[in-house]
């Protein structure tokens, strides 16, 4: 199956997957089954996006616009980040 | 060394199963319900967890089911703001009880599986009726939407059913697979002759999970755990010692890992006299063979060291009698001969019978798969 998110995609936390802060440590950390990720900051910002109903483009619109950044540059950074999460299953997208 | 603190706890609730599996992880020495910490207790232990820097809670056995509090634990679990993973064989998870554990806000189950069929599975569980049974409680499970792992202890008796085992996986709409080799350890060890898989079978099992994982990407992740006999290097078992993890027992037990106390020289403390902070700070166990200072040779001048950190403490105990050596797994271990001669004498055909969990050798009695 291609991971690959379409422009149009709508990535969203499936159940069992969620984002809290993380109070020891600091930071905030994505919760999966039987894993726990520390987030850096652009994984922070993507997720903070990932709310079910924004799409893949308007993702990416939304950080190139915050962070001042090229699109392209940012498309590619948010697609490898949900690739890999999708591949653990920690990703859903609905079309 | 800065000591980083705990991501994980593995509560091991109690011992009790109604399962017999011959290579189960709780100790030889079985304990009772009577041993049993409280709900109270560890409804606090889950708080203490906690504020500690724990993230993740396993709630396991034996079987965690088996406790009549299982759903007030989940509840205190999730107030405490932990990730609340029930580990299971199924059995005595009632449709009301998972309605319950829903409510409660148990996060995710992860369910043993012992075999793709009644005959295979309910042998090795040593348990009539419980394949059925656990179909039942994952098509429950399925219906609900409760995210699943299976968990497949895979050993020479049911290695040669791993595409099946893939099969059903999906069939159960499991998101994870856990393709679990067994570990030799407690119970595990006592039936190694009959478990332990054949050098062909391991090379097969790597094949088929890395083609299935490829064709599953986005329906099924994979965690494969090799036998590590057959390994050039060892696991870094726990991600280190008394570095990302910690188990408790039934009785309370604070213990670096689920076999820590094969290790005789060592002694636990107990989360009903010390807070959990300072034992896993403080006490001499965890300290014992934390970070990688105490390592001999040949790991101390080893460049894997800080990926494995010398291997299993507690297999090294097992196989040559020594915590504090190189895992004998490693094939740069002086002592290596020792797991190159089980591996040579691993004879394809019949094996000695089982011992089957909780049953002393004169009632262990071989029931053949029909
Ligand atoms: S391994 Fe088998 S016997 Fe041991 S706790 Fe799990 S289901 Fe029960
Ligand atoms: S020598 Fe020690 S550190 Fe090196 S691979 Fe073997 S067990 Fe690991």
């Amino acid at each position: 199956m291609n991971l690959v998110l379409a422009p149009t995609d709508r990535p969203y936390l499936p159940r069992g997957v969620r984002v809290v802060e993380d109070r020891v440590r600091g930071g905030r950390v994505l919760l999966a089954p039987e894993k726990a990720i520390a987030l850096d900051a652009i994984g922070d910002a993507i997720l903070g996006r990932v709310t079910g109903a924004a799409s893949f483009a308007e993702i990416v619109a939304d950080l190139a616009a915050t962070y001042d950044a090229p699109e392209a540059q940012i498309s590619e950074d948010v697609q490898r980040f949900m690739v890999g999460l999708r591949a653990r299953m920690f990703l859903g997208v609905k079309p | 060394m800065t000591v980083p603190p705990p991501i994980a706890m593995l509560a091991e609730l109690t011992h009790r199963c109604p399962l017999a599996c011959p290579y189960c992880s709780n100790p030889t020495e079985l304990l009772g319900r009577a041993d049993e910490l409280e709900t109270e207790v560890w409804a606090d232990l889950f708080r203490q967890a906690a504020d500690l820097g724990v993230l993740q809670l396993h709630l396991s056995g034996g079987e965690p089911a088996s406790r009549t509090d299982i759903v007030e634990l989940v509840r205190a679990a999730r107030d405490a703001g932990l990730y609340t993973n029930l580990i299971t064989s199924g059995i005595g998870l009632t449709p009301r009880r998972l309605d319950a554990l829903e409510a409660a806000g148990m996060d995710h189950i992860q369910l043993s599986l012992q075999g793709t069929n009644a005959g295979l599975a309910d042998w090795i569980g040593g348990y009539k009726g419980g394949f059925d049974r656990k179909m039942q409680v994952a098509a429950e499970i399925k219906e609900r939407g409760i995210p699943l792992t299976l968990n497949a202890v895979m050993h020479r008796h049911n290695l040669d059913d791993l595409e099946q085992t893939i099969d059903l996986a999906v069939e159960l709409g499991a998101r994870r697979l856990e393709v679990a080799c067994v570990q030799f350890h407690g119970w595990a060890t006592r039936n190694r002759a009959q478990l332990l898989p054949t050098r062909e079978q391991t090379e097969t099992a790597k094949r088929i999970v890395a083609e299935a994982e490829a064709r599953l990407r986005g329906i099924l992740a994979f965690d494969f755990v090799p036998p590590d006999y057959y390994a050039d290097y060892p696991k870094a078992c726990m991600g280190g010692w008394g570095s990302a993890g910690l188990n408790v027992t039934p009785n309370g037990t604070v213990l670096p890992c689920h076999a820590a106390e094969s290790i005789p020289h060592l002694t636990f403390d107990n989360v009903r006299e010390r807070r959990l902070a300072e034992i896993w700070y403080d006490s001499a166990a965890f300290n014992a063979y934390r970070g990688t200072d105490w390592l001999p040779e040949p790991c101390q001048s080893c460049d894997r060291k800080e990926i494995d950190f010398g291997g299993c403490r507690c297999q090294a105990m097992a196989l040559v009698g020594d915590a504090g050596v190189t895992d004998p797994v490693c094939r740069k271990s002086p002592q290596h001969s020792v797991v190159q001669g089980i591996l040579d004498s691993v004879a394809p055909g019949d094996a000695p019978e089982f011992l089957f969990r909780g049953k002393k050798p004169a009632e262990a009695r071989r029931k053949e798969p029909t």
